[in-house]
């Protein structure tokens, strides 16, 4: 037995489709999150129901983390294949607990059918015999174990304890996790989606439309089944071209509304936005991507939708695109999101994937929402009402229906300021026009956001720049190697001049993004900024710090 | 108040003889009569789709949300929701709404949305100057079809009794007096409501004399029985040349409860505390 080496844990827990794995890393999460350190965590999983290979991967650490490493400290093993299939993440100090009903040697092995039947206890609680067992190999004190359950296992607290104890009874302790001493109280471990749900609620939201599909479908979960503690309607239509329709419904009858889905669901999607572009209709669009094309890898990660996402749609519009990186940026950015959906009345975009929708990290739990924009927009009262008048923003001004004295005419035509259909060459131009200043009053206003990211680590010659989720292992490594990162957490409208100003004295740009054709690197070319090297990902797992680490320190040789 | 004018100055651009005047004529007093009955017009709402009929909302001074082909039912359907206190009623196409927008029409009728829908049907496409619809007769020669469809029309009434809908009627342009009953009736259902109206297309689908022969009045009957409806449905197929009655399929008043958006109910503090309470639960 020996402290741990270093401030830097993995924890595999591996098991059959169905056994509750998730959950099992989550509360191994919170025991850690409780001792003070900074938890993430990762769950990998097949595209079924029942059976198949699941894990999850929790990692603590004494910084900030945003994502796995290929390694395990401590293995849960529920099943053979678990050791199988993961060996090669193991070392010589692998802690390696199995349940050795259904595992063969290695480690410390502990029965849990035997548990259970001595706590008269349901095969449910399985896992908590595991839970207890790793908490003893740890070295975390059984009272530790007792806050979490009483916490996040509220049914069946006091049998699943006692079905721990005899877990944690039953091994000996290999690595002893001291608390982090970082003092204060633990961080809230939300899912990406989770934070993004807040955002939006902090933002606004009023309803949130959205037809099943993974990776977003966490996000209707959540707000259906918080949907009265937080004040909203949520709604499952029949289609995705249904779900967007609605919306835009919604927002014309003066509420907030948001949708979300993945490539494939936003392929439905794409003739109402185009529709809220033109009819100038606010709407936020969660797009969690995911493996494509079709169908692709439904489970598995993806940054390959940014360009779709960028250009979606018949004809041209301005929009709002933010890919936040870490729960904290989801959650801000989320309301920032629905403000500016409403301020500008254009569609937008919350780009997100696997790892951070799915993704379990600790998130300030007193976090404040930013500050509204000030953009007003008043409307004129002595004339009649106009819904698209014409302004030198761009923007004008909002009336719903059942306002006194205005007859609210939205239209997917080319329309006149009064939002009658027309054909005229001369109000077409000047619509055109009206919706190009509030593409750049859009652009203005994200100018004074904080738009780019720049951590502000690493020397002055080299810069990594990357966007979305592959932040969390950008971040680690460049901090590790002394790299300056930056990361545009708006892509559209693109912050060019910002990415330019930050990159000053830059000479070796290196762009890291999970595709196969680079699509941040072709923004940042259109936009005259030239990357000597892309690292670039597509297996549909996240990019790790440890693959990343020994792909830049070639690069950088 | 009273006395609203509910016409735009916007050029009209039907074809002379289009039965969508009807129907705008026929809404133009239902309007009216709702404003003297104490509807304030601001919280009337028009959704259209796309096609000859969706002009009307171009020609009707009331709130008006001009959408895209099938999609005025989810765009009603999302307003309705989001202000149960409007009311909101969907022009729509028989093209647009049978063939591209099929799927929101079953489920509109399946969810008992609170809104009323008037199909336009009058069994081409207008707009694209001349194909079958789902509605067009067996052997209709269009310009997709040259040679004659080789399918069976549907039957919307039938389809949509299956589908759930609690107000179900079928009215036609000729008989206006009618339509304007049908339509007021539809709106104050609580309820789905739809209204199949059979009009011609002066350019393109001429039935004039064919629907003024054999169009008659349901009989009366108890409405609310589904299976009599059903019968009385099945009578005309949309193909065959045999009477075509007119008048409320089926009428059903079990309504859905339409209850106001929850998120009227909390104030910004306390949907701050719900967030924060939720991050504490996290810890």
């Amino acid at each position: 037995m020996g402290n741990f080496m270093g401030q830097d844990v993995s924890v595999l827990i591996g098991g059959r489709a169905g056994e509750g794995i998730n959950n099992a890393g989550m509360v191994v999460a919170h025991l850690m999150n409780h001792l003070g350190y900074h938890a993430c965590m990762y769950y990998d999983y097949p595209s079924l129901i029942r059976g198949g290979h699941n894990f999850a991967l929790v990692r603590i650490a004494d910084r900030p983390i945003g994502i796995h490493r290929e390694r395990a400290d401590f293995v849960l093993a529920l099943n053979q294949e678990t050791i199988e299939r993961h060996a090669r993440k193991f070392h010589d100090g692998t802690a390696i607990i199995v349940n050795s009903d259904t595992v063969r040697g290695g480690g410390q092995g502990i029965s849990i059918t035997g548990i259970l039947k001595a706590e008269g206890a349901p095969a449910i609680m399985g896992n908590s015999a595991m839970i207890g067992a790793f908490a003893k190999a740890a070295g975390i004190p059984f009272d530790t174990v007792t806050t979490v359950f009483s916490r996040h296992l509220p049914k069946g607290t006091e049998k699943n304890l006692a079905v721990a104890r005899r877990g944690y009874e039953q091994v000996e302790t290999v690595h002893r996790l001291a608390p982090a001493g970082t003092g204060g109280r633990p961080r809230a471990l939300v899912s990406g989606n989770e934070a993004i749900g807040l955002g939006l609620v902090a933002g606004g939201l009023a309803a949130y439309i959205s037809y099943p599909m993974t990776p977003s479908s966490s996000l209707l979960h959540f707000l259906a089944e918080n949907a009265s503690r937080f004040g909203i309607t949520v709604i499952h239509p029949e289609n995705e071209i249904a779900v967007m329709l609605m919306a835009l419904g919604f927002s014309y009858a003066g509420r907030h509304a948001a949708v979300g889905t993945s490539g494939g669901g936003f392929c439905l999607m794409t003739e109402g936005l185009s529709l809220a572009g033109m009819a100038e209709i606010p709407v936020v669009i969660l797009v969690s991507q995911r493996t494509g094309p079709s169908t692709g890898l439904p489970t598995y990660t993806a940054q390959s939708d940014l360009r779709f996402i960028l250009h979606a749609g018949q004809g041209e519009f301005p929009r709002f695109v933010v890919a936040p990186g870490d729960p904290e940026q989801a959650f801000s950015w989320s309301c920032r999101a629905m403000d500016i959906a409403w301020k500008f009345q254009v569609p937008a975009f919350i780009l997100a994937d696997k790892t951070l929708s799915e993704g379990f990290s600790g998130m300030d739990p007193g976090v404040k929402p930013p500050e509204k924009m000030d953009v007003p927009f008043l409307r004129d009262e002595k004339n009649p009402y106009e819904r698209y008048r014409v302004t030198d923003s761009g923007i004008s001004p909002l009336a719903f229906p059942g306002t006194q004295g205005a007859v609210v005419k939205a239209n997917g035509y080319a329309h006149d300021a009064a939002g009658i259909t027309t054909e005229d060459a001369d109000t077409v131009r000047a619509m055109t026009e009206k919706r190009l200043r509030k593409g750049k009053s859009l652009a203005d206003a994200v100018a004074k956001l904080p738009a780019v990211n720049s951590p502000g680590h690493g020397g002055p010659d080299t810069a990594v720049i990357c966007w979305g989720s592959v932040l969390g292992a950008c971040s680690e490594v460049c901090s590790d190697l002394g790299i300056r990162l930056i990361q545009p957490v708006v892509l559209s409208p693109f912050p060019a001049e910002e990415i330019k100003r930050t990159l000053a004295g830059v000479q070796r740009l290196i762009v890291v993004e999970e595709n196969a054709t680079g699509q941040l690197g072709s923004l940042l070319r259109e936009a005259g900024i030239p990357a000597a090297r892309q690292i670039l990902h597509w297996d549909g797992r996240p990019l790790t710090p440890d693959a990343l680490a020994a792909q830049l320190q070639e690069a950088i040789r | 108040m009273t006395g609203t004018n509910f016409v735009t100055s916007a050029q009209n651009t039907w074809c002379p003889g289009c039965g969508n005047f009807s129907i705008q004529h026929t809404l133009k007093n239902v309007f009216a009569d709702m404003e003297k009955s104490g509807t304030d017009p601001r919280n009337i709402v028009l959704v259209t789709g796309i096609g000859c009929h969706a002009k009307i909302a171009d020609y009707m001074n009331v709130n008006s949300f001009y959408s895209i082909h099938g999609r005025a039912i989810p765009v009603a359907t999302g307003i309705k929701l989001a202000n149960p206190d409007l009311t909101v009623i969907c022009c729509v196409g028989d093209g647009d709404t049978y063939a591209e927008g099929l799927d929101h029409l079953i489920f509109a009728a399946k969810r008992n949305i609170d809104i009323t829908v008037l199909v336009h049907d009058n069994r081409v496409y207008g707009l694209t100057v001349g194909q079958y619809t789902p509605t067009s007769p067996l052997g209709f020669r269009g310009k997709s079809t040259p040679e004659g469809t080789h399918e069976h029309p549907m039957n919307p009434i039938e389809l949509m009794l299956a589908s759930g809908a609690t107000y179900v009627a079928r009215g036609y342009t000729r008989k206006m007096d009618q339509l304007r009953t049908l339509v007021s009736r539809g709106i104050g259902h609580r309820g789905f409501s739809f209204i199949d109206i059979l009009q011609i297309c002066a350019t393109f689908f001429p039935v004039t004399d064919s629907y003024n022969a054999r169009v008659y009045d349901l009989p009366s009957y108890d409405t609310a029985d589904f299976s009599l409806a059903c019968e009385k449905a099945r009578e005309w197929d949309y193909n065959a040349d045999s009477p075509l009655s007119l008048g409320v399929f089926y009428e059903k008043t079990a309504g859905r409860p339409e209850g106001k958006v929850d998120g009227a109910h909390l104030s910004e503090k306390e949907r701050e505390q719900a967030l924060y309470a939720f991050l504490a639960s996290r810890q």
